[in-house]
């Protein structure tokens, strides 16, 4: 089943239990409804130079509040580039892109970004990095103690509070920056491939503590990967992209049951998904 | 998971104890090492003056050089001739220079740093006020500003001031895009990009600079005080030469460098306050200027 790239894929969904909508949504609000729209979203870097290169081609699409969503594709198809217009770090060259109704015009408050690399500045402890977000937001200093402390817990690093990032290992570096991107309590938390670095082993528990993470903060995550079984395992939905121009050419549902455990991935409806998606990409051509 | 934190956790504790010991059986013999040969230099030195009967206005004895010594600090801190009203004067110059030079090499480093544009305007600037040998200009700023501390104050801060102000455009030049990316997702100010990343990132750099601008301050103090002064370590080094009390004038070379080495102990204390968190195999950067 070959979707064309502008069918949102909001209706093919499995709808999320009644709970799963928040409560930040005061009244009456009309469920399922789009938290993220992006519309025939095109991005050309070096604009009108000899270098001009077109990252993103016509993409569109949309994601619900509280949707885990996966994107896929091979390096260099535009997956960071439309993680970063999303975080409105990066403008955009045509199409439109609007979060809860209204247009994405540069950063805002209610996104949390977890990049490739866990990015912990290293003069400031665990626990002062998870609080970045607090001083440069300028909330309340002793709510947002409080509150890293119960996310470092979440992300199992109670202990770990005054060490240094360097005495702790990449993946526990990982959590910690996953805390501190939750700290201002977005609604969306959007991750650059961020177990990436880390080692298989490593990454399949982070794989578990990020579905239980998801579970437990009821954010709407996008995440970008490498990793097909990855993008499966963690995903309501799964956005492939291919390069050369950068567009968005499937959108595979994984209504597979949750909470999901790595004994699933063993399974041949696990298999077949991500066969899905591997054929995919072995009959366009290019996956490394 | 719990598991795999506490591994994570105890591993590294483990692999610096390695380390300690490691690093304890063999620095013992160093400086011990050192030690020995100290005393061997000394001894050849003494020993060679002696047998070969050289003139102590040519190379002096060890033993003058002590005797040099205590004469010059055995009288009271305020005698004219004595070591302690003259490194009392070369210590504040090169203190009160390196301040002024460093702070100023700082401030401007930070403001340059600020915009783009305002750098590439200012870079060919800098390097051609760079590349001019400082030394050179002291006569003249001598001329401006008197025989006095201010001269030597300026001197040395000239010659402070570039190290500092390199170093820190460099260190400003070289924060990680993923950190101010990172601030910039929280919609950080610029100044709060500037407090909390960039200024940091930089510090290693500066330190580097700081350190260097030791080395010239004590330098730039001695070159003023050839060129002209009427009190300080420079000076007397000149009188002494003129008395052909080499002997004298190695005891005052002593002096200079245990000065230089205070300087930069002084500085390597702040700057282990400073760059804790920094791993120790990254602490010592060598910077390219
Ligand atoms: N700032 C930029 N300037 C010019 N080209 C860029 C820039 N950022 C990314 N690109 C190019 O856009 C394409 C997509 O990059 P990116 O989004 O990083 O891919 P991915 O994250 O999928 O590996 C690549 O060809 C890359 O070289
Ligand atoms: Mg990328």
């Amino acid at each position: 089943m070959i979707l064309t790239p502008s069918v949102p894929y909001s209706d093919r969904m499995p709808s999320r239990p009644p709970d799963g909508d928040d409560s930040r949504q005061p009244g009456p609000s009309p469920s399922p409804r789009d938290l993220i729209r992006i519309d025939h979203l095109r991005k050309v870097f070096g604009d009108g130079t000899p270098n001009e290169l077109l990252a993103l081609d016509d993409v569109s699409c949309s994601i619900q509040e509280g949707d885990f969503v996966s994107i896929v594709g091979p390096s260099g198809c535009g997956k960071s580039t439309l993680l970063r217009i999303l975080a409105g770090l990066l403008d955009y060259s045509d199409g439109s892109v609007t979060l809860d109704g209204a247009p994405v015009q540069g950063t805002r408050r209610d996104i949390g970004v977890v990049f490739q690399n866990p990015v912990l500045l290293p003069w400031r402890t665990i626990l002062d990095n998870v609080l970045l977000p607090a001083e440069v937001l300028g909330l309340d200093m002793n709510a947002a103690r409080v509150r890293a402390r119960a996310l470092l817990a979440m992300v199992r690093l109670e202990g770990f509070e005054n060490r240094l990032p360097s005495q702790l290992s990449g993946g526990m570096q990982q959590r910690a920056s996953i805390a501190r991107a939750l700290l201002h309590d977005p609604r969306i938390l959007l991750m650059d491939e961020p177990f990436g670095a880390l080692d298989a082993m490593t990454r399949e528990q982070m794989n578990l503590e990020l579905q239980r993470i998801w579970t437990e903060s009821r954010k709407t995550i996008v995440l970008i990967t490498h990793s097909i079984p990855e993008a499966v395992f963690l995903g309501d939905v799964v956005l492939v992209m291919t390069a050369r121009p950068g567009a968005l050419r499937r959108v595979v549902p994984i209504d597979l049951p949750r909470p999901r455990t790595m004994a699933l991935t063993a399974t041949p409806e696990f298999g077949e998904r991500a066969q899905e998606i591997r054929a995919f990409f072995n009959h366009a051509g290019s996956f490394d | 998971m719990a598991e795999i934190a506490t591994l994570d956790a105890s591993a590294p504790r483990t692999g610096q104890a390695i380390a300690t010991k490691r690093r304890r059986r063999r620095s013992i013999p160093a400086k011990v090492y050192s030690l020995i040969l100290l005393v061997l230099l000394i001894a050849v030195w003494e020993g060679s003056v002696r047998l070969f009967h050289v003139p102590s206005w040519l190379i002096p004895s060890v033993s003058d050089i002590v005797v040099a010594l205590w004469n010059g600090f055995a009288v009271s801190p305020l005698a004219r001739d004595g070591f302690w009203l003259h490194s009392f004067v070369t210590i504040s110059e090169t203190v009160l220079g390196y301040f002024v030079g460093c702070g100023l090499g700082l401030a401007l480093g930070v403001a340059i740093s600020q915009t783009d544009k305002l750098e590439a305007v200012l870079r060919p600037y800098v390097v051609a006020f760079q590349s001019l040998p400082k030394v050179a200009v002291a006569p003249i700023i001598v001329l401006w500003l008197g025989f006095g501390l201010a001269s030597k104050v300026a001197i040395i801060a000239l010659l402070t001031f570039f190290p500092v102000l390199i170093t820190c455009l460099a260190g400003f030049k070289a924060v990680e895009p993923e950190r101010i990316d990172l601030l910039r997702s929280l919609s950080a100010s610029r100044w709060h990009i500037f407090t909390k990343v960039k200024f940091w990132t930089a510090l290693p750099f500066i330190f580097a600079g700081l350190e260097m601008a030791a080395a010239f301050a004590v330098v730039g103090a001695i070159v003023g005080e050839f060129i002209g002064a009427q009190s300080g370590l420079g000076v007397l080094i000149l009188q002494l030469d003129s008395a052909m009390d080499v002997g004298g004038s190695f005891a005052v070379f002593i002096i200079l460098s245990l000065i230089g080495v205070g300087l930069s102990a002084v500085i390597r204390v702040v700057e282990a306050r400073v760059l804790y968190w920094l791993p120790k195999d990254q602490a010592r950067r060598s910077i390219n200027l």
